[in-house]
């Protein structure tokens, strides 16, 4: 700290301590009841939102003969329609993974937490979950009356009622998701009959209570204090991301109507808190962009009703940039640095999985070298070296493959004079020896490829290095 | 928490440096009921399982589990998926077993626990052999590489005998010279080997005769793998293999197991050992 005297200008300190009087964090201290609002930002919400109808249907979507896309983890074998994937594919997944975040990373970059608004189950469980209490207890006055009020036959009928759809929901919820793991068929089945695994009724149950609680109770507290997302959007924000902004240059100095009017030297917001009336996550807009803002658009919605009402022009508050605030020029997509790395590392992910999904193969060949010992001395004093195969067919049908290994002159591959049968879907493997002439070993070590071929169709290949080793 | 909270200031009465005091604010609710939780979750562990000390005994617990059980039952697993290879097994002989391509692959496995605890200790963990002990991945077998004899082998040990040819037999000239014969593979072309009598069990052409374990001599496989070879040589030469009257003579001796092994395990040993490699 310095010693200089205090200025007249306004101190630092003295901003940030004001600050910190006059906001107000959000600590579920008091439960957020949030008006529903019609526009459409709404309409768009709820198209959005439908998109997790794939969740609940998608389990029950058969594929020739099977469950069109089940992740079969005990069987270890990922079915999607027509693709068979084992685990040795799963660096895909990395890839899947890669692309999903830079996807995130991007579309937030463009247009803020469009997938916090508009997509996360968080949000969109909440929000059924509050339509069914609007539908049930009525309009946010009223449900904080009920909720102050004494325990009522009213409240409880009410209350139980609101609770039973919730629980349904979570249930369906938590059925749906072991549905991907399992046949959706057989597990509605069980479930009801008792012939479930343990497991699943296990991760029904969590998921259950999970729902209930984050949707029914937490609420907006998840996204302030439990998502790790909510945390991160500030790098990935900048100066060009859109986000709902409230644009203080028309709205300020904010003040009530008079006589139906907004009086001369005002600016055009009147106040009339609808904007923190109808926020999920109970933020002022118009302090800025904050950590609690979802970018629902839901304010922007009852602003601009607001406006139509009083005769003002739309868009008060609407998606703008803070370079828009501060008169910048806004630059186009393809000019900012930003957007086109994200495009680039999202391009090379896409190919990564294209290529992956292309090239999945039906044989994969593993060859292991013995160890113990690493060579072995014949009878007429050559090497030979010993090597176990495992031979994946990837395929449903069993077939013969044809084993060769190239890399000494002359030598002598044995055990795989005829064709090697493979199990469907499963490792075979077999013994193989090498034995080369001694004229033909010049090193310690050599390199050997051994490539496995489909008799009844050459362009399946796999092949693997080893190594042949020999005496010093 | 917003139960956090003590409205009165209230301390313990400790205080220390004027203001630092611990006051009587209650934990946590969420921290509680996990207390609470925690105590009855002991409780319950304790009817459930085996738990209290009992003055002959102990309290075994509603399921009665016992890590004895939870262990039988685990290998019952594992028995009940080898039992239909198991039972095949006991009606074959070892060379029927080779000619089954998918009983073959299941001994070729599962003896690898048999041969690691009883032959690998002279063998070597692979059947790389060990100073003095027969390599059992190569292609040269004293006593003939058929599945048969393997079974003997095994069954019944092996003593092979070589006489020491050091002392009244030999003079050390002598020994030098078949010695270097050997090393340098003209064994067929020393006259010694004739007139010494090394041919009645070496054989005429000197590869040795199964029959009796004696070694070929016209190979690249040393039975006593040495650094220097030719010492080793005269060393066997000399003082023999298993030849009582010497003290100094090698001893090589496999011991039978039908004693030790039941009819399977042998029969699975020998399937193992002749895939090895020499076979």
């Amino acid at each position: 700290m310095s010693e200089t005297p205090a200025s007249s200008a306004p101190r630092y300190e003295d901003d940030i301590y004001e600050d910190a009087a006059n906001w107000h964090v959000n600590t579920g201290d008091e439960k957020i009841h949030a008006k529903r609002v019609t526009g459409h930002w709404r309409k768009l919400k709820w198209f959005t939102h439908s998109v997790w109808l794939v969740f609940f249907l998608g389990p029950f979507l058969r594929w020739d003969g099977h469950q069109a896309v089940l992740f079969d983890i005990p069987g270890r074998q990922f079915h999607i329609f027509d693709l068979t994937i084992l685990p040795q594919d799963v660096w895909m997944l990395s890839l899947v993974l890669l692309f999903f975040a830079m996807l995130l990373a991007a579309v937030t970059s463009i247009a803020g937490r469009v997938y916090c608004g508009f997509f996360c189950f968080q949000t969109i469980w909440t929000d059924v979950f509050t339509w069914i209490e609007n539908r049930i207890e009525g309009v946010p006055a009223k449900r904080r009356k009920l909720e102050e009020g004494p325990w009522t036959g009213e409240k409880f009928r009410k209350l139980g009622f609101k609770w039973f759809l919730w629980l349904v929901i979570s249930v369906l919820t938590g059925i749906s998701f072991v549905s991907w793991f399992t046949d959706s068929l057989q597990l509605w089945k069980d479930l009801f009959t008792g012939q479930a695994s343990g497991t699943a009724y296990f991760v029904v149950a969590l998921f259950t209570v999970g729902t209930f609680v984050l949707a029914g109770r937490l609420r907006e507290q998840a996204c302030f204090w439990l998502c790790p997302y909510a945390r991160i959007q500030g790098v990935m924000y900048d100066q060009e991301t859109i986000l709902p902004t409230y644009d203080f240059h028309r709205g300020e100095p904010r003040g009530r109507l008079k006589k139906g009017k907004v009086p001369e030297g005002q600016g055009d917001c009147i106040d009339c808190k609808q904007c923190v009336a109808v926020c999920p996550t109970g933020i002022d807009i118009r302090m800025g962009q904050q950590e609690g803002c979802i970018t629902c658009s839901l304010c922007i919605d009852a602003c601009d009703a607001v406006m139509e009402k009083i005769g003002k022009p739309k868009g008060l508050i609407r998606y703008a940039s803070l370079d828009e605030m501060e008169g910048k020029k806004q630059l186009p997509l393809y000019k900012r640095p930003r957007p086109l790395i994200y495009l680039t590392i999202l391009t090379l992910a896409f190919s990564g999985i294209i290529y992956g999904l292309t090239h999945l193969g039906s044989i994969e060949l593993g060859v292991l070298h013995e160890r113990a010992p690493l060579f072995v001395q014949l009878s007429d004093g050559s090497i030979q070296n010993k090597y176990r195969i495992k031979i994946l067919n990837k395929t449903d049908k069993n077939f013969q493959v044809r084993i060769t290994a190239t890399g000494i002159d002359g030598m002598q591959l044995k055990g795989a004079e005829k064709p090697l049968t493979t199990r469907k879907g499963d490792d075979t493997s077999y013994t193989l020896y090498i034995t080369p002439p001694a004229s033909s070993i010049h090193d310690e070590r050599t390199p050997i490829t051994f490539t496995a071929t489909n008799v009844a169709d050459p362009t399946q290949q796999a092949t693997y290095e080893s190594m042949f080793f020999a005496p010093r | 928490m917003s139960d956090n909270i003590n409205p009165h200031g209230q301390t313990t009465g400790h205080v220390w440096d004027e203001t630092l005091a611990e006051l009587t604010n209650q934990p946590p609710k969420w921290w509680m009921l996990g207390l609470h939780a925690s105590w009855i979750l002991v409780v319950l562990y304790t009817i459930y399982y085996p738990s209290w000390p009992l003055a002959s005994s102990h309290f075994k617990g509603i399921a009665g589990w016992t890590a004895i059980g939870e262990y039988k039952q685990d290998l019952k697993e594992i028995t009940d998926v080898r039992a239909p290879f198991e039972k095949k097994l006991k009606g074959m002989d070892a060379a029927a077993i080779l000619g089954d391509n998918q009983l073959k692959e299941y001994v070729t496995r599962s003896a690898k626990v048999l041969f690691g605890d009883n032959c690998a200790a002279c063998h070597g963990s692979g059947g790389q052999g060990n100073p003095g002990f027969p390599v059992l991945v190569d292609d040269d077998r004293l006593y003939g590489g058929q599945i048969g004899t393997i079974v003997q082998t095994i069954s019944n040990g092996r003593h092979g005998m070589m006489p020491k040819m050091g002392g009244m037999q030999l003079k050390p000239e002598e020994i030098d010279k078949l010695a270097n014969a050997i090393y340098n593979g003209t064994i067929t072309k020393e006259p010694l080997f004739m007139a010494k009598g090394c041919v009645g069990c070496h054989g005429v052409n000197a590869k040795g005769n199964q029959a009796l374990g004696s070694a070929n001599l016209t190979d690249k496989i040393w039975r006593f793998k040495a650094e220097d070879q030719l010492a080793s040589i005269k060393y066997t030469i000399t003082h023999g293999v298993n030849d009582a009257s010497d003290p100094k003579t090698r001893k090589a001796e496999m011991p039978a197991w039908q004693s030790r092994l039941t009819e399977t395990q042998i029969k699975k040993l020998a399937v193992y050992v002749h895939e090895l490699g020499g076979g």
